[in-house]
Parts: structure tokens; C-alpha cells; sequence
């Protein structure tokens, strides 16, 4: 079976985000005022094919581990698969 | 074999621009370059590894994210455990950092801009492949060129690399001051380059490559590559 999963990938709080700074010193200028802690990420989408949900999950936590993030400045998430392709 | 003149090898991924260079500097300064393809599981035999700066794979994901998973990888880690030298310039600093053989990260500069300038920088340790025939305390003039070479780690990370001594360069004035207006990029205590733990792995994000030939610019690099020639002539003969 086909599944597709969501990964997001951000910076670790407390690191220099230079992005979020760059973004956030943007918006005044749209005439937001109130927006304040601002961080860019990293937003990959993937279809994985596996026997089921469990070991395709697995597969993306390590995708995510030694190429989607660096696990010395980046945190991830793996968000909730969408069911499987054609209902088969 | 190696009869006198150590055999230096640089490493083109796809997106390497100063792979060219940096050959050329190790036969300004006497060594034999020797061309290494990122797909090879082969360094040739060399005595040293130069990984070059560029854009591998456009920079894609992370800067060196993906060269940092490249075939010849698996050779460079094998050197390295065995003592061989490696040199990790700009975009190779990054490849070694994502590699996981040299501590910390790079991402984009503080000032959000691309720099090219000459910078200053300080040695903090004459215990490299690179740094053996300087001082520490000593300040060398070379080139930078790049938009994320803001180095940073986590605070316990950083520590450690501190605490043992792992900082080679730090950005500084012409006297060798270390203050905020002399760091380029927004690097955590200036650090411009780091080593291993076994300080045989060095990367910087500065180009020594660049700073060889008198007619172009400032010569800082010239006692890099020597230390570099001199230490992989001493590994060839051991």
C-alpha cells in the first residue's frame, strides 16, 4: 500500500533563525504590528510504500532523521499519513 | 608511491566551483593535485583529502545535506578514522559538518547577504593538518565568499568544542581582536573554522585556495597548504 506523510522540519528553539528574523522585520511594513517569534521551516511531502501504516512511519522517521533534518540545529515532525491511494 | 612529493586529493561533487583552485594551489605549493569524483568509492592513494567549496546539488535541502550522503563519503570517514588529513573549505566545511565528522552547523549569515571580502583571522591552535607551521595568536589575511557560513551549535555543543579546544579560526581584526565588527557572518564566539576531536579533520569557511598567488590578492593561504603538503608527506612516509 501507498501512503503519503507530511514531514515538517524547524529549527530548535534558542538557534539563530536569520529567516524568521528577516520575515518578521518584514511585516510592519503590511501593517502588522503584533506579530512577534517567527521561524521559516522546511515542509516535505512523501509517498512511501509498505505493507502498512506502522513500518511506513518508520521509514519516514528515518528519512527524516539522517536527510530531512540536521539533528544538530533542526527538530522534526512526522504529521498523520493520509489513507491509502485507490482504497485497494 | 610518494617519493618527496606528497599527493594531495580534491573531490568534485556536482556543483563544486573551487576544485579547480584548490588543485591549483596544491601544485603552487609544491604537491600533486589529484582529481576525486564524488561517486567513486576510490581516493587514489592520496596522502591528503581536500573536500572544495561550490553549491553541491545547488544547495539543496541544507548546504552539503545531500554531498554529505555521496559514495566517497564512506572513503573520506575511513581516512579520517585511520589519521589520514581533510581539509573541508566553505561548502566542504558544510559536507563535513553534515557528514557528522566535524562538530556544529552552518546556516545563513546573520546580515541575510551574500559576503566576498578579505577577512582577518585569528589561529587558535597550531594542532592541525593545516595549522602546523603557524602560532597561535597569529593572524592570516584570506578571502570569504558565501551566503551561510554563520557557524552554530547548540550551547552544551558548543561548550565542548570550546572546552576542548576544537576552534582553529576565529574571525578578528588585522591585530588579531576578536569583537563583533570583525565577524562576518553572525558566528557563535567568531569561530571561522573547526577541527575533530582527533585534529586531523579541519574545515573553515574562509578559502585559503584563493590566497596562494601573490598576483591575486593576499597570501594567507600559502602556510595552510604548506602544513597541509608537510603533513601528508609525514603521513606517506609513516
Amino acid at each position: 500500500m501507498r501512503f503519503t506523510f507530511e514531514v515538517l522540519v524547524t529549527l530548535k528553539h534558542g538557534l539563530a533563525d536569520p529567516q524568521g528574523k528577516a520575515v518578521e522585520a518584514s511585516l510592519p511594513a503590511l501593517g502588522f504590528t503584533d506579530v512577534s517569534d517567527v521561524h521559516v521551516g522546511r515542509h516535505v511531502r512523501l509517498d512511501v510504500e509498505a505493507p502498512n501504516e506502522p513500518e511506513a512511519r518508520t521509514q519516514v522517521k528515518e528519512i527524516a532523521r539522517r536527510l530531512l533534518s540536521n539533528p544538530v540545529i533542526e527538530d522534526f515532525r512526522v504529521l498523520e499519513s493520509s489513507a491509502p491511494e485507490g482504497g485497494a | 608511491m610518494t617519493v618527496g612529493t606528497p599527493r594531495v586529493g580534491v573531490i568534485t561533487f556536482p556543483g563544486s566551483l573551487d576544485d579547480g583552485d584548490a588543485l591549483r594551489a596544491i601544485e603552487i605549493m609544491g604537491g600533486e593535485g589529484v582529481a576525486l569524483w564524488h561517486a567513486d568509492h576510490d581516493l587514489q592513494g592520496v596522502d591528503a583529502v581536500i573536500l572544495p567549496g561550490g553549491f553541491s546539488y545547488g544547495d539543496y535541502l541544507r548546504c552539503g545535506a545531500i554531498a554529505g550522503h555521496a559514495p566517497i563519503l564512506d572513503d573520506v570517514r575511513v581516512f579520517a578514522d585511520r589519521g589520514g588529513p581533510v581539509l573541508g573549505i566553505c561548502n566542504g566545511f558544510q559536507i563535513l559538518c553534515e557528514a557528522g565528522l566535524l562538530p556544529g552547523a552552518l546556516i545563513r549569515n546573520a546580515s541575510l547577504r551574500f559576503i566576498c571580502r578579505d577577512v582577518f583571522l585569528r589561529v587558535e591552535t597550531s594542532q592541525t593538518p593545516v595549522t602546523g607551521e603557524l602560532v597561535p595568536g597569529e593572524v592570516i589575511e584570506i578571502p570569504v565568499k558565501h551566503g551561510e557560513g554563520q557557524y552554530i551549535a547548540t550551547s552544551e555543543q558548543l561548550r565542548a568544542i570550546e572546552d576542548e579546544g576544537l576552534v582553529v579560526f576565529r574571525y578578528a581584526d588585522r591585530t588579531g581582536v576578536v569583537g563583533e565588527g570583525s565577524n562576518p557572518n553572525g558566528s557563535l564566539d567568531a569561530i571561522a573554522g573547526v577541527r575533530n576531536e582527533a585534529g586531523n579533520v579541519v574545515g573553515l569557511m574562509p578559502h585559503p585556495e584563493h590566497a596562494v598567488d601573490p598576483d591575486v590578492g593576499p597570501t594567507g593561504g600559502q602556510p595552510l597548504f604548506a602544513a597541509l603538503l608537510a603533513s601528508a608527506l609525514a603521513g606517506a612516509r609513516a
